[in-house]
């Protein structure tokens, strides 16, 4: 048994496995599968100061070893979150974190504020949703834009701050270190990539918003090489992610710099994925002699 | 209760054209209308696909799916002995207390599935069944012997009548009606209920990535706002749907 608590942020996560945000609700659903109190901590779907309906026609399309999103970040807001939703989350004995998403600087931080006052642990700002028409992942894409968005919720923002790049930004050394410079206290990514699937017969696009966010195996090796570059950019903590489907994968992520890691698209690929992943940790780091996860964290 | 298991196949045969019946034991009796999540550990596809129980019996459960793509083909060359990942059951399933009166099971296609575990667990109240295919014909037999009517209808006529389902039965007679199948099928037969004021209960069907109601990739419209096909569903009442 080695040992694989991580401190994070001030906060202790009994491993470095998170749920990712959008890919498991708010615990509920997996709760009857298992005790997700065994996790290291869940993020939230991601919220937005008003409730949202979510994108029409398809949202989900699979791609070999991917999945392509295009939710439209369907939550029920801010408000609804605080009173209701975060107390199920509350109740599995695992860091909470809320991911925050927002068309406007002013709904992240009304958005913020009302975080401010909850029991969440960690807010995870999200600048990188590829789904909703304006806003969202605009603030993802510049390093400028980017840094004015953070710097403004780091001043009334009292919770710890992780900032959830997009994998579409321009340049992701230079976002990485905008959002530090900013205040970020850490850094979270990748969220999907912007993709594109056609359907031939019906000549159009397969999704109403033309463009949709891919996710899973097929986006890892280039989640990985982000990952690695922003660890390599910045001194605050990396929580990194993208494909991670194995013990295997997530040992490469954090060997590639990343404190923590988030595991999204193989929750649905078997339901269960987060614990094989936390049991094959241990089992990695007992057949190779080391003590602690943190041995091996950003060696490379 | 659910559970998410490495399950052995019993059997996975092939029925006729592209429809395929999947065997796995399992020790939790599902509710009709319930689903799995399926997922061989062969092939290079990502996610489970949702399928519908169709019987279940000493232990036995019995799942009927149509090849449609990449994931549901690598199942159905999935071997007996082989093990496959079961989730469920999964889904709300059929209200079996509310359906009382003169009932009416309306089914097309691969849209049977559901259909023949709800008539066993319904038999008592002897609901008629009317089934419409496009060519070939499926497991007919299943929906015998305590049936008060079974009314058989293709579109080219080799087997029953000719012509569509909808179009052979009069949902005034019913009480109830309950229907899974194509979409067309089951919007022409919501609106002649709901016209009608006769009760109607749909089992509806989505593209899934989670099943279990985390993803909300599967959500439809209803007058009470979106709803997740796989958890808030998959049966629904007529009155609900926007059709
Ligand atoms: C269905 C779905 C919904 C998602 N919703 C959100 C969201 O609301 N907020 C967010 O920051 N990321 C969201 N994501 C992105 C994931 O959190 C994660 O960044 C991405 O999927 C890459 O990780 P993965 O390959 O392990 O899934 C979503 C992903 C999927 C597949
Ligand atoms: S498939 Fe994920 S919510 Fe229904």
């Amino acid at each position: 048994m080695a040992n694989l608590k991580v401190d994070f942020l001030g906060k202790v996560f009994k491993n470095p496995v998170v749920a990712a945000s959008g890919t498991f609700g708010f615990g509920e659903e997996y709760n009857d599968i298992y005790d997700v109190g065994l996790l290291g901590g869940i993020s939230s779907k991601g919220l937005t100061l008003k409730s949202k309906q979510g994108n029409e026609g398809i949202r989900l399309w699979e791609t070999p070893m991917g999945l392509m999103n295009s939710i439209g970040l369907q939550n029920p807001g801010v408000e609804s979150f605080i009173s209701r939703e975060i107390n199920i989350m509350k109740q599995y004995k695992t860091n909470v974190i809320a991911n925050l998403g927002g068309n406007t600087l002013d709904d992240y931080l009304i958005g913020v504020k009302l975080l401010n006052d909850s029991e969440v642990d960690i807010i995870e700002l999200n600048i990188s949703c590829p789904n909703v028409k304006e806003g969202g992942m605009a603030f993802g894409i510049k390093a400028d834009i980017a840094y004015n968005t953070v710097k403004a919720v780091r001043e009334i923002c009292r919770k710890p701050l992780m900032v959830k790049l997009s994998p579409n930004a321009e340049s992701i050394p230079e976002m990485a270190a905008a959002c530090e410079e900013a205040g970020a206290d850490a850094l979270s990514l990748i969220n999907t990539i912007n993709a594109m699937a056609i359907d031939i017969y019906a000549r159009k696009s397969v999704f109403n918003n033309y463009y949709a966010g891919l996710s899973g195996p097929a986006v890892k090796p280039i989640a990985l090489r982000m990952v690695h570059q922003s660890a390599k950019a910045v001194k605050i903590p990396v929580c990194g992610m993208g494909g991670i489907s194995s013990g295997v994968d997530a040992i490469e992520f954090i060997m590639a710099g990343a404190s923590i890691i988030q595991v999204g698209t193989a929750n649905f690929v078997k339901a269960d994925s987060c614990l094989d992943i936390i049991k094959e940790l241990d089992e990695f780091l007992d057949s190779q002699g080391i003590r602690d996860i943190k041995e091996i964290t950003g060696i490379i | 209760m659910m559970k998410n298991d490495m399950s052995k196949i019993i059997e996975n045969k092939h029925i006729c054209d592209n429809i395929f019946e999947l065997v796995v034991l399992s020790d939790i009796v599902p509710l009709p209308g319930q689903f799995y999540m399926i997922k061989g550990l062969n092939g290079d596809y990502l996610l489970p696909r949702p399928i519908s129980v169709h019987n279940y019996q000493d232990g036995k459960l019995r799942l009927l799916y149509r090849v449609s793509g990449h994931g549901t083909d690598q199942i159905s060359r999935m071997k007996v002995n082989d093990n496959i990942q079961v989730l469920g059951p999964l889904g709300n399933g059929f209200d079996i207390a509310l359906l009382n009166g003169k009932i009416a099971i309306v089914g097309g296609g691969i849209g049977i599935a559901p259909l023949l575990y709800l008539m066993k667990n319904i038999e008592s109240k002897k609901p008629d069944v009317y089934l419409g295919f496009k060519d070939e014909t499926f497991c007919l037999e299943g929906f015998g012997p305590n049936r008060n009517e079974l009314i058989v209808v293709t579109e080219d006529g080799n087997t029953g009548h000719k012509g569509y389902v909808t179009d052979f039965i009069n949902v005034k007679d019913y009480d109830i009606v309950i229907t899974c199948g194509p979409e067309i099928m089951m919007e022409k037969i919501i609106r002649a209920c709901l016209e009608k004021n006769v009760e109607v209960y749909a089992s509806m069907e989505k593209r899934m990535a989670c099943g279990v109601g985390a993803c909300l990739g599967c959500v439809i419209n209803t007058k009470n706002g979106n709803k997740r096909v796989c958890k808030d569903g998959p049966v629904f009442n007529g009155t609900d749907l926007t059709v």
